[in-house]
């Protein structure tokens, strides 16, 4: 269903290997991502997951090899034109400036904008399904620092939809937040992906909910690419072991024709 | 309340400040003497030396004022200002270097000491640049001791050129320290403060909508489409000619660039676009009553109005530290 010929790749990154001081954080990475596409990264601590994706918004310069953003390089595009192409997500921040969420939500609008003007009937409209979708609307007066994680992840996630660019980057959506948040985001991000078409690149520690979720999955270890396929490639003991250097234990999924990862049982003294 | 209706107050209010400032002080023995037979010296007194004064204070104000917000905003720190950051005994230092040097040259109109002042401004934005990148996650405490370091060398510098000078020169550098606006006599001085103060002035709220971004998180707005580098660098070159042209006029002035965004974001919210005007007219309105009140409090003395607002600072800024939501940093 998703075409994965080159005139289709939103992202492609090849032969990307970057240093920040002395360690090397991404090595040798290549795959693409291709339109209205959901690509999870997982991987270990520090394999540099989230280096990628704010490479992939170009927030890190630098680093071998190229990253192209359909088809053009990416440190070609000027600030703004990619602000209209890709939205990013960050992971939650504490120091938060006592905005209210409608505000919030309004500069996503900033790329469309010029000096003094304000934002256009276009922009209002974009917003106002902005907190719709996004279930936000019912808060949409409350100031940012007084919300709980899980209603300012949907506040984040509603600002970059205003944003209405063509792919969102996501670091660890639904991490911190309790099991309805986490659903409610799930399902948040299922709506715009149908709705709209966008692509979605996500980083995520949940397997169980990237293989669910997403088309393909990336995994990154020491900074490669360790894998790179469907869900049920991935969902595999022993390539599950190889990637994270722990044994699995996997049981289907009593819906999705997908096996699913349990907790093992604590090891036991004999 | 509406935010325009909050904006015309403002305006009123500086307006008010303004035109009462000048009928209120003390007068010299031989006025009250001699009553109406004094009208020509009074006359003098008003439009020489009130009236410049008075202007002086409300230019100061605003530009300090303006330099508070801009600072808080891309340090992400309620606590960030000219004075606590350091820039402002910076400016002091580039303005202490110039009397002791006795230099007296001018650039374009604007008198070399204003451009000393601008050069230590710049110093010490970057150096309190340079350490917030040194070390990523630079902490909003960190960031206030960063300022605290920065106060300490360079006032170790302004004692130390102070006790290489002369007599005269060390007075002239000490009085000038505590902040104030009697020695702002001609509107030679307003002058001269005025271009710099308009054309930093006018990049902030060139630059509102960035500043909005900025506040809610570098990467953030980066991909929202900010050139964020660039418009801090912009941003620090704007409140550099401000608080340079300031303390050359007037020494440094603390705390007003503290107070006077805190309280209009209360009045008007954190939104630039609104609070930059909002700033500006307050922090004019809030140094013209300070200014008045200094030279008021115990005459025919004038307390220098540094000496005031440090006052009234001072414990504002515990508050605010003590304010502060347990979680975080939250402004």
């Amino acid at each position: 269903m998703i075409d994965r010929s080159a005139e289709n790749a939103v992202f492609e990154i090849n032969r990307f290997s970057l240093c920040l001081g002395k360690k090397e954080i991404l090595r040798d990475v290549s795959f693409a991502v291709y339109r209205g596409e959901y690509l999870s990264i997982v991987g270990p601590n520090g394999a540099g997951k989230t280096t990628l994706l704010r490479c992939f918004d170009r927030l890190l310069l630098g680093g071998m090899g190229w990253i192209r953003l359909f088809g053009r390089p990416l440190e070609e595009y000027r600030r703004k034109e990619l602000a209209r192409r890709v939205a990013y997500v960050p992971q939650a921040d504490a120091r938060l400036f006592p905005f209210t969420v409608e505000q919030f939500v309004v500069m996503g609008r900033y790329p469309y904008l010029t000096p003094f003007s304000s934002i256009d009937r276009g922009g209002r409209q974009a917003v106002r399904e902005a907190l719709d979708v996004t279930g936000t609307r019912p808060f949409a007066e409350r100031r940012l620092d007084t919300l709980s994680g899980g209603e300012r992840q949907k506040v984040y996630i509603a600002a970059a939809l205003a944003q209405q660019a063509d792919v969102l980057l996501l670091d660890e959506p639904t991490t911190f937040l309790d099991y309805r948040h986490q659903a409610e985001i799930r399902d948040l991000l299922a709506r715009v992906k149908e709705r709209s078409g966008t692509t979605i690149v996500s980083v995520t520690h949940d397997l169980n909910q990237a293989a669910l979720d997403s088309d393909r999955l990336v995994a990154l270890c020491d900074g490669s690419v360790a894998f790179c396929g469907t869900p049920g490639e991935i969902m595999r003991p022993d390539v599950l072991q190889r990637i994270y250097r722990t044994p699995f234990l996997l049981v289907d999924h009593p819906r999705a024709k997908l096996p699913v990862i349990v907790p093992r049982t604590p090891e036991t003294q004999p | 309340m509406n935010r325009a209706l909050m904006l015309i107050l403002l305006t009123l209010l500086v307006a008010l400040a303004t035109a009462i400032a000048p009928f209120v002080g003390a007068l010299p023995e031989c006025v009250q003497r001699d009553g109406l037979r004094a009208g020509a010296t009074l006359s003098k007194i008003f439009w020489d030396l009130r009236v410049p004064r008075v202007l002086m204070a409300a230019l100061a104000g605003a530009a300090l004022a303006v330099s508070g917000m801009t600072f808080q905003a891309v340090f992400r720190n309620s606590l960030a200002e000219p004075f606590t950051l350091g820039v402002a005994s910076g400016a002091s230092l580039g303005a202490a270097v110039y009397t002791h040097l006795g230099l007296a040259f001018s650039l374009f109109w604007i008198p070399g000491m204003s451009w000393f002042a601008f050069a230590g401004a710049v110093l010490a934005i970057l150096l309190v640049f340079g350490l917030t990148r040194v070390r990523p996650g630079f902490s909003g405490a960190t960031l206030l001791l960063a300022g605290v370091a920065i106060n300490f060398c360079f006032s170790s510098l302004i004692l130390f050129l102070q006790y290489r000078s002369d007599f005269t020169q060390s007075y002239v550098i000490l009085r000038w320290m505590m902040g104030g606006l009697s020695n702002v006599v001609r509107y030679d001085d307003v002058l001269t403060v005025l271009p710099l103060a308009v054309v930093g002035t006018l990049i902030v709220l060139y630059l509102t909508h960035e500043l909005n971004l900025i506040a809610t998180g570098e990467d953030l707005a980066a991909s929202r489409g900010v050139e964020v580098n660039r418009t801090k660098i912009v941003l620090f070159f704007a409140v550099s000619l401000m608080v340079g042209a300031v303390v050359a006029a007037c020494g440094p002035i603390g705390f007003v660039g503290l107070m006077a965004p805190h309280i209009c974001r209360l009045l008007i919210g954190p939104d630039h676009r609104y609070l930059t005007p909002a700033t500006l007219l307050f922090g004019a309105a809030f140094l013209v009553a300070c200014d008045t009140l200094a030279r008021t409090v115990m005459p025919p003395a004038e307390l220098p109005v540094g000496i005031l607002t440090s006052l009234l600072g001072g414990p504002f800024f515990l508050w605010l530290l003590l304010a502060r939501s347990p979680q975080g940093e939250v402004l």
